[in-house]
């Protein structure tokens, strides 16, 4: 076990995949040269070379294309978005080829692709880059979406989605980028998608959330604590396919539920998670589910109205005691 | 920046011996009795959705092929029957994939659109203008990573040509030198609209310039003279992973689809009749019997083995079951 920062247990993963099997190369921009806009591919041109650091000019959507007709034919890209803001460029070659191809062919041609880059909210990026983009993608058969919240899931997640046979969307984040954890050695470490993480055990409520919001719904867990709630938190790490199993296990056992999302609310992962819960769990349920989400507008620049757009501990607390006052606990 | 004009119909005399001939007539003749039937079998509703024919263009998916190796690729959009069965595809699974039954090349879940052929490296049957074009680029990229000498063949139509996907693939194919054959296949309208009313700059071997990618014009109809081109493209992209543009002068008969039968608002019945006096199968199968290369007897012969195997592929095609139920949920993801 080492510590090592978000953005350094991706890079090892992608060197630990790189040396493992020469199909997989690295496709963007500035990920060579350049060594990666937040330098999650320093020194793999050094360490692979320029054919298997591939720098591109901009052009979403052609070195996406790219990546996808490459995959087709046996190898095995990871296209790297600048920002994944930038992904709606290349959304039709996502949504209508990579995903579909499987499909469409009866099974002849898989696409085995990560796109990865960060998205989600960050600081004072404004509305063009800063978003929870994983609603685009999550809602598509044929993908499978990851939000790794911790280094030790950036790495073990980021080596499974390179060997998975189908596409990925890999999420990460510009204000994790540099958390620091516990990361594995083993090259042989990785975790399955599809797998969510109890972080925390708790009888009283469980709060469901990822990334940035896990984060924040830890530091309400610690004070909520005090006061004599005790919050099971659990993190859904891959959105497609999604561990309903786990999540409906945690709310039989506490319950109550709320969901806490940085995107704005309306048909978001939130609503999925409700969704599922009232159907499987509804006589499990002592409380009406909450969702704690970003406010239905764009990303706001200025420092004050950001922190309104963003759903803050404050909210969470709220939310969970709401749900844990509520009649029949 | 290298770069050749080559105006097509170059060619004189056949150029080529009585096999290969035979071959071309064959292999145009097939896809024109297999869209007749296709066709047949949409009024009878027996096919649904979208049916692009590609009856007129048959020159240039059989020239074409003609000069490509086994182990080659080709990828197109969504007129692409001509280049599936032209590629080596077997016709009857091809009618089954139209009828939307079980063994048809996608096993029904592709349909007119989405042809696929692992077996003779054809990747595709794309339906949205230009999003195959990158993918074609991806395939080149991987070929010379892989270190080997394939080319990839990407047919596309006028219509693809002012999409922001054209002129990126056009960069990146010649910014990394990449073994790319775009052949842009000219039929003078995207659905509706004439080239006239969508490109600025009409020539569409041109763009070619633009990019430093060797280019040139060539007559569709003439299927020696498409082999011609295509055969010279190959030659380089293969041995100097250089892609191309080549532009071939073509035309479609039908309606963009068989929802447009007509094809009569954007265009005058004259129009598609002139045309019909270039046909390719009715001119090349004339310049062999001129050249004697081919007796009358030999022709019919070729139109009855041709007309046979169409019957056969629709025979199958009705004979072959819907896809079972649970094949709605399987193929959506490759499992391990």
């Amino acid at each position: 076990m080492a510590v090592m920062t978000y953005r350094e247990a991706l890079n090892l993963a992608l060197r630990e995949e790189m040396r493992r099997d020469p199909r997989v190369f690295v496709i963007g921009e500035e990920v060579g040269l350049y060594d990666g806009a937040y330098k999650v591919t320093q020194g793999l041109l050094k360490e692979f070379g320029a054919q298997r650091v591939v720098d591109t000019p901009i052009a979403e959507s052609g070195f996406t294309g790219v990546g996808i007709g490459a995959a087709m034919v046996g190898l095995r890209p990871v296209v790297e978005m600048m920002t994944f803001n930038f992904a709606l460029l290349a959304l039709d070659q996502i949504v209508n080829s990579a995903a579909k191809m499987h499909y469409m062919s009866g099974g002849q041609f898989n696409v085995p692709i990560v796109i990865r880059g960060p998205g989600g909210p960050a600081a004072q990026l404004a509305a063009q880059h800063s978003q929870s983009m994983e609603t685009y993608f999550y809602h598509v058969p044929g993908l499978k979406v990851v939000r790794p919240t911790t280094p030790m899931d950036a790495k073990g997640l980021l080596k499974s989605a390179i060997r998975d046979d189908n596409p990925v969307i890999f999420i990460e984040s510009e204000t994790l980028y540099s958390v620091k954890g516990d990361v594995p050695d083993d090259p042989e470490f990785l975790i399955p998608l599809g797998k969510a993480l109890v972080r925390r055990e708790g009888t009283d409520v469980t709060v469901i959330a990822y990334m940035g919001m896990m984060y924040r719904a830890m530091e309400a867990a610690e004070e909520l604590e005090k006061e004599g709630i005790s919050v099971e938190l659990v993190d859904p790490r891959t959105l497609r396919p999604m561990d309903t199993e786990t999540i409906i296990g945690s709310v039989r056992k506490t319950h109550r539920a709320v969901i806490v999302e940085a995107g704005a609310g309306f048909a978001g992962m939130g609503s999925e998670i409700v969704a599922f819960v009232t159907e499987q769990a509804f006589d499990d349920l002592d409380a009406p589910v909450e969702r704690v989400t970003g406010a239905n507008a764009p990303m706001p620049y200025a420092r004050n109205l950001e922190k309104l757009k963003t759903p803050s501990k404050d909210k969470i607390l709220a939310a969970v005691r709401r749900v844990c006052n509520a009649n029949g606990g | 920046m290298a770069k050749t004009l080559t105006r097509g119909g170059a060619s004189s005399g056949p150029g080529v011996d009585a096999a290969v001939a035979k071959q071309l007539l064959t292999d145009m003749l097939l896809i024109r009795r297999f869209e007749e039937k296709a066709a047949e079998a949409y009024t009878l509703g027996k096919i649904g959705g979208f049916l692009h024919l590609y009856i007129g263009e048959e020159a240039v998916a059989v020239g074409t092929t003609s000069v490509l190796r086994p182990d080659d690729y080709a990828i197109s959009a969504y007129r692409e029957h001509g280049h599936c069965l032209a590629k080596g595809s077997d016709p009857k699974r091809v009618m089954a994939e139209l009828y939307g039954r079980r063994d048809g090349l996608s096993k029904g879940k592709g349909g007119s659109m989405h042809l696929f052929d692992r077996s003779t490296n054809f990747l595709g049957g794309h339906a949205i203008v230009g999003a195959h074009l990158p993918i074609a680029v991806g395939v080149a990229f991987a070929i010379k990573y892989q270190g080997g000498d394939q080319v990839i063949v990407c047919y596309f139509g006028d219509g693809a040509v002012p999409e922001g996907e054209f002129h990126e693939s056009m960069n990146l194919a010649a910014l990394w030198k990449l073994p790319v054959i775009f052949l842009c296949e000219n039929n003078r309208y995207a659905m509706g609209t004439s080239v006239e009313r969508a490109l600025a700059q009409t020539e569409i071997w041109r763009f070619g310039q633009t990019y430093g990618v060797p280019s040139e014009r060539v007559d569709g109809m003439d299927v020696l003279a498409v082999r011609e081109a295509v055969a010279r493209a190959v030659t380089r992209a293969r041995q100097h992973k250089t892609p191309a543009l080549l532009e071939a002068d073509t035309y479609r008969y039908r309606g963009h689809s068989m929802r447009d039968p007509a094809g009569a608002v954007y265009r005058t019945k004259e129009e598609v009749e002139r045309e019909k006096l270039r046909d390719p199968i009715v001119l090349f199968r004339d310049k062999l019997l001129a050249a004697g290369l081919l007796a009358e007897a030999d022709v019919r012969a070729i139109e009855k083995d041709v007309n046979d195997r169409v019957d056969e592929a629709v025979a199958f095609a009705d004979a072959s079951p819907e896809p079972p139920g649970e094949w709605l949920f399987t193929d959506i993801y490759k499992e391990a």
